[in-house]
């Protein structure tokens, strides 16, 4: 058996998927990874699923010994790895001997990490439980797979990676209750910069900046929400649902961010800044299908040097 | 009525913003009849308040409707011909759940304070409570967690000023006309007059949630 053992737990580090969508009417949001788009990517360089279970890190983030030889990936934030004290880049395939350390030494880029092994992690976690925290001494085991042998040294094209950067405009439709926003408030919301709140988490990001004023002040009856959406508090700030948002809000939806720069507002932290463009959502079903492509066409290179 | 996206994966019918049963059934009836004859996509349609959330898959449904500009306006256009042939006046009959209620200084945890608000006896406050039942409008905010109504005008007390950061689990919870039982511990507001032993979610269930929208609930005090 092949394992992982979390010989230092680093903080928030937890194990994640792209969560599981279809439980909504049951109060159950789907969780999962901040950044799908690193999940996917390093998943499907690997030969996995893309919805197999990855470690989501954060800085100072886990030290992990390999028992066992393993192929692993990295993508999502630069945290500057080494395996025995040699660097290791992202959004590559690597191969780990057995008795191998992955120690992460410094931020260069992001703020989380995913880390997927060749066959994936093994994890069931039940409808509705929350996101446990990994605990130092862990052993994580690792799917002996057959199917995939990753080409050595295979690498995501630069054209695939994402643009992280702490300063990301990201694109965003209409939400549903765009059309109460005043003028003003309208321009200002494509024109300012928003500074991501220190009350910021898995649940939503908390976004400082110009007060926004909507038309008439009335309350909203609760309503469904997703990832990405962005609702405006009565103080006038807005708050982005992330990851781990509750099913339902009360707040007027002014814009939902793509599902494509969902990834570049995952990895900011508070402080960083990030600036809204609009587009349409003929245009965002663009953007999300030639992702969906660009996946499909990595799957077959995968699969041919396998 | 207005149908407006919620992302590339997802659409929003709103059939109104206000809290009425009227609103709330319409929602559910288009959810009911959207899940027995799903879009080729669909993955799950969620009703709320006065509106339905449809969620589905972008590349499945963007397959099944070439001809269509976008996923959206195929999806959109799905809704409209379910909402077409929704047949209001026969809808279903509502399940009826009975709710074993416990009541007692030590589960009841804002019985007496709300009774008094609202000047009336602990014993009293239960009574109207217990006379009605109730509408399940839609699930959310914690798994299982359902929103109920309508409470009676004399027993709406509103939330608490300050929530608990622990309410236990079971506890049936008032919050203006609306009330809920908390299916596992958690932060909040509502006015706890009682504590149910009810399974309200089990994720090993076909059906993890005890009350679907669109349920009838009666509470039954027990001990």
């Amino acid at each position: 058996m092949m394992t992982l053992l979390i010989q230092k737990p680093g903080i928030f580090t937890s194990i994640q998927t792209l969560g599981r969508t279809g439980k909504r009417r049951f109060g159950v949001n789907p969780g999962g990874a901040m950044d799908h788009g690193a999940v996917r990517l390093i998943n499907t360089l690997l030969g996995n699923e893309h919805d197999t279970p990855v470690l989501e890190l954060h800085f100072p983030a886990a030290e992990i010994l390999f028992e066992g030889d393993v192929a692993f990936a990295l993508g999502g934030a630069d945290f500057t790895a080494e395996v025995n004290g040699v660097a290791v880049s992202n959004w590559r395939c690597v191969h780990a001997r057995n008795g191998d350390v992955l120690r992460f030494t410094g931020v260069v880029k992001g703020t989380r990490a995913y880390l997927a092994c060749g066959g994936g992690i093994v994890y069931e976690r039940a409808l509705g439980e929350k996101t446990k925290r990994i605990e130092s001494d862990l052993r994580i085991e690792i799917i002996k797979t057959h199917s995939s042998r990753p080409y050595h040294n295979a690498q995501i094209a630069s054209s695939l990676v994402p643009h992280y950067s702490r300063f990301p405009t990201v694109r965003v439709i209409d939400g549903p209750e765009f059309e109460s926003l005043t003028a003003i408030s309208e321009a200002s919301l494509f024109r300012e910069q928003f500074t991501i709140g220190k009350d910021s988490d898995r649940m939503g990001f908390r976004l400082e900046g110009e007060r926004l004023y909507r038309i008439d002040e009335c309350e909203m009856v609760s309503a469904g929400v997703t990832f990405g959406t962005i609702q405006l508090l009565p103080i006038g700030q807005m708050i982005v649902l992330m990851a781990d948002h509750q099913t339902l809000g009360g707040y007027p939806r002014i814009a939902q961010v793509i599902g494509h720069d969902l990834p570049l507002l995952a990895q900011l932290r508070p402080g960083d800044k990030v600036a809204f463009h609009r587009v349409d959502i003929a245009a965002a079903e663009r953007i999300a299908l030639q992702f969906e492509y660009d996946i499909a066409l990595l799957r077959a290179a995968v699969s041919l040097r396998s | 009525m207005l149908i407006t996206p919620l992302g590339e994966n997802a659409l929003t019918v709103s059939f109104g913003n206000i809290i009425s049963e009227e609103l709330n059934r319409k929602a559910i009836a288009l959810c009911r009849s959207l899940e027995h004859a799903p879009f080729p996509g669909m993955i799950e349609a969620v009703p709320a308040y006065s509106s339905a959330t449809i969620v589905y898959d972008l590349i499945a449904t963007r397959r099944s409707f070439p001809n269509s500009a976008t996923a959206f306006a195929a999806v959109a256009a799905e809704v409209q011909s379910a909402l077409e042939n929704i047949d209001y006046s026969s809808s279903d009959v509502p399940r009826l759940h009975e709710i074993p209620m416990h009541v007692g200084a030590n589960v009841s945890l804002d019985l007496n304070e709300a009774a008094t608000s609202q000047g009336l006896s602990p014993g009293t406050f239960l009574e109207i409570f217990l006379k009605r039942s109730y509408n399940v409008f839609m699930i959310g905010f914690l798994p299982g967690f359902a929103y109920m109504g309508e409470v009676d005008e004399r027993i709406a007390v509103p939330r608490l000023n300050s929530p608990r950061t622990k309410v236990p689990k079971g506890s049936v919870g008032i919050a203006g006309n609306q009330t809920g039982i908390y299916p596992r511990e958690a932060p909040g507001g509502w006015q706890i007059v009682g504590r149910t032993d009810a399974q309200l979610f089990d994720p090993h269930r076909d059906e993890p949630c005890l009350f679907r929208a669109g349920d009838e609930v009666r509470f039954v005090r027990v001990g």
